[in-house]
């Protein structure tokens, strides 16, 4: 058993059309390229309405579930800062935490029934260790924001110590052709933000 | 070659490869990408369906001629198709027939979390249950051997996890299927009483032929290690039973679920110390099992409720959880589903909203939104067509006992077609004044955008004969028939006035594209494809909050400036927050 890759756990947190899924479209197939058991999950439907959504993406030598538990994510990458909160009870004990300094109002705030929590960051800070970064931001510069979701990307391979697998490739596969460069350069923006 | 498939993708693939030469099916999460995917194969005559039942019986007049035919639907569509599913359990097949039904435990996307498995048993047909991507595509080729084989349809039972999920498929080549002739056969296609009794007798020798196969069959096969506990299972709670147990228990592993394989089970049974049935929803396996005398446990331990995972076996089975960072979290707001900016819905819902002494009923689709805040411009929502239906009866006995209240129902278009036709004909002909809202956003928008018999398109992007609403409304017998644009509050208002005045049965079609809906050359032509971003004067504004009783997510309130802003990167134009402001205070970018 001693060549058994451990099972590792990622789970990515977001607002519905922020791009989640593309991200873990491009992580799966790169992740399966390099040869691992790779399992994958998404939600589909009303949650996609602006909505919280995750999809999560679990390889290693043999995957059998294809979702992660409480407590049993490597890695939490959140999309939108308040989501960091929510999903962080999926986070191991030893894992780590890459969040977009980016907040979406949901419903009772942009109603003004509740306002956006504030000290999030400082919260998860205290907790686990985190990389925050300005995604919105550096997409932004690099001429399309939509692009930000690549920059996560981009922060996620360096926190899981995956930048030799053939990130260029799994992109071209899963975008459409004029916008393959953006995304390879906001993967590469989003690998020198993180450390 | 390897690929990630979902599961949907991956039955897809399978259809292909098993020579399926026919499918159909109505949108539904989480089954929808099944025909999606199929469509992509040309060899395959795909279809949207009006709905369910529609297109199971395409399927089966498919199968009847000789073809290997599919049609797939969320679990609930099973119950709009259950009809045809029941007769075609006693008629039998001709071509293979498969029935895939995509349950919803957790109801992530739907009305009820109904376990379709009890359907198999119901409706006296064969059942096939996959565990991952590569079972979906292998069990398709198998479920039509076994239909042709045992002259009955299969039910390919999936669940939103296995449908969701990618995992790794081997893909393989087409097998073209010669169709086999079709033979004009009364005795077994028509059934008429006296060919229903007989056949009903050649059902149950098929299922006891059928109960010897599924103790036979490797698609129902043991995993041995420790003997003392064993786990029977079956679906994507075995995958999960494996995360838990690993090598800690024995397994048997059940793809073929209907019928069960009672004896072989008993064998296994009897070699383990301890026997758990892990299963997700109802107890369909461990009633069985403990109808025969096998003792076994299940839901005294698991939960018949809610979307099953391994921490929820583990707990229950092994005590075992996992430490769990603690904070704080009461700060967090929640994020709940609503209309996008832009929705066309969003202008109708706002003015409906204002009005007082409706009762309102909804139907199935993104517009169930309009009930959720602030909006909250809907009473209930049981199933596809009811608005209008339910609205019928509730507003007979608002009549028949005086109370003052009218009924207002509001249906998509494709929900129209799906069943909202047959509904509207109930309040026609038996004359009640409900006043129907069609909101035509020219698509299936909730599932993804799939076309349907009013959007001018095919499952396969050919063009066809676009039905019109106003004249399938007007043939029905509704004489007061408004179109508006649900953009523009005061067409809305208007015409909700002219409907409330009415004391007769009245229907007002919102008819603008969904935003999020790829513009055919006709929505181009008739809706424009110009937008103008809406932004607001910080001086004109007052802060008095109107605009976001729209919900707009495109709206953001400043609590220290008391102002509005509008999010650009969200703005969809649609001018309806403008409307909403009293002081003239929202106008257009660059104006």
């Amino acid at each position: 058993m001693n060549n058994m890759i451990e099972v590792k756990n990622i789970l990515l947190a977001g607002v519905g059309g922020q791009g989640t899924i593309l991200v873990s479209k491009i992580l799966s197939d790169g992740l399966a390229g390099a040869g691992y058991d790779v399992k994958m999950s998404e939600v589909h439907g009303m949650a996609q309405r602006g909505g919280s959504v995750t999809t999560q993406v679990r390889y290693g030598t043999e995957v059998h579930s294809p979702i992660i538990g409480k407590g049993q994510a490597d890695i939490l990458v959140s999309f939108e800062t308040m989501e960091t909160l929510r999903w962080l009870e999926f986070l191991s004990l030893t894992g780590k935490v890459v969040v977009n300094d980016y907040q979406i109002p949901s419903v009772p705030i942009l109603i003004g029934k509740q306002d956006y929590p504030e000290g999030i960051l400082d919260i998860v800070r205290q907790k686990v260790s985190t990389t925050v970064i300005n995604a919105n931001e550096i997409a932004e510069k690099l001429g399309n924001e939509r692009a930000m979701n690549m920059v996560l990307l981009g922060a996620l391979v360096k926190g899981m110590k995956l930048t030799d697998i053939d990130w260029e490739y799994a992109i071209k596969k899963n975008v459409k052709a004029n916008s393959v460069d953006i995304n390879i350069m906001a993967l590469k923006a989003g690998m020198d933000a993180t450390e | 070659m390897k690929k990630l498939l979902t599961g949907n993708e991956a039955i897809a693939q399978g259809a292909y490869e098993a020579g399926v030469a026919f499918a159909a099916a109505y949108p539904g999460t989480p089954s929808t990408e099944i025909l999606e995917n199929i469509a992509l194969f040309k060899e395959i005559v795909a279809e949207w369906a009006p709905n369910e039942k529609v297109a199971l019986e395409s399927a089966i007049g498919a199968s009847v001629v000789g073809a290997r035919a599919l049609s797939a639907m969320k679990h609930v569509g099973v119950n709009v198709a259950a009809d045809p599913l029941f007769s075609v359990g006693y008629s039998g097949v001709n071509g293979g027939l498969v029935l895939v039904s995509a349950d919803d435990p957790g109801t992530h996307s739907s009305q009820d979390e109904q376990d379709n498995r009890y359907y198999a048993k119901f409706a006296k047909v064969a059942m096939l249950e996959p565990s991952n991507s590569q079972e979906c595509k292998d069990m398709v080729r198998t479920a039509m051997e076994i239909s042709e084989k045992y002259n009955t349809l299969v039910l390919l039972r999936m669940t939103t996890r296995i449908c969701h999920s990618k995992t790794l498929v081997e893909i393989g080549a087409r097998t073209e299927v010669e169709k086999r002739p079709y033979v004009k056969d009364v005795g077994k296609y028509s059934l008429v009483p006296h060919v229903a009794r007989k056949l009903h007798l050649v059902v149950e020798k098929k299922l006891k032929d059928l109960e010897e196969f599924s103790n036979e069959t490797e698609l129902n096969f043991v995993v041995w290690n420790s003997k003392k506990t064993g786990v029977v299972s079956s679906g994507i709670a075995y995958e999960y039973a494996k995360e838990v147990f690993g090598t800690q228990a024995s397994y048997f592993k059940l793809g073929f679920t209907h019928p069960l394989p009672i004896d072989k089970i008993r064998a296994f049974a009897q070699q383990v110390d301890t026997l758990y049935v892990v299963e997700e929803l109802e107890p369909y396996i461990e009633e069985q099992l403990k109808a025969a005398g096998i003792a076994c446990m299940g839901k005294e331990k698991i939960p018949n409720t809610g979307e099953l995972n391994p921490d929820i076996i583990a707990k229950a089975l092994l005590n075992k959880e996992r430490p769990l960072h603690e904070y704080d979290s009461s700060i967090l707001v929640n994020r709940p589903p609503t209309l996008c900016a832009g929705c066309p819905h969003r202008g109708f819902f706002y003015e409906l909203a204002k009005r007082k002494n409706l009762m309102i009923t909804g139907d199935i689709g993104c517009y169930g939104l309009g009930g959720t805040e602030p909006l909250n411009a809907q009473d209930t929502c049981i199933c596809m067509g009811a608005s209008i239906s339910m609205g019928h009866g509730a507003q007979q006995m608002f009549k028949k006992f005086g109370v003052n209240s009218r009924v207002v129902a509001t249906i998509g278009d494709s929900t129209f077609f799906h069943m909202g036709i047959n509904s509207l004909l109930d309040v026609v002909y038996n004359r009640s004044n409900v006043i129907t809202c069609i909101l035509d956003n020219r698509v299936t928008a909730m599932t993804g955008h799939q076309e349907h018999p009013g959007s001018g398109y095919t499952l396969q992007g050919m063009q066809t004969h676009e039905v019109d609403i106003t004249s399938v409304v007007k043939a029905i017998g509704i004489s007061n028939v408004r179109t508006v644009n649900p953009r523009n509050l005061k067409e809305v208002s208007d015409a909700l006035d002219w409907a409330l005045e009415l004391d007769e049965p009245s229907v007002i079609i919102t008819r603008w594209p969904c935003l999020l809906k790829k513009h055919s050359p006709a929505d181009i032509e008739e809706f424009g494809s110009y937008v103008k971003k809406c932004i607001v004067d910080k001086e004109k504004c007052i802060g008095c909050k109107m605009c976001l009783k729209t919900g707009c997510p495109a709206l953001r309130f400043s609590k220290e400036a008391k102002k509005v802003r509008i999010d650009v990167a969200q703005c969809a134009g649609c001018e309806v927050c403008m409307q909403a402001c009293p002081v003239q205070a929202i106008g257009r970018v660059g104006e």
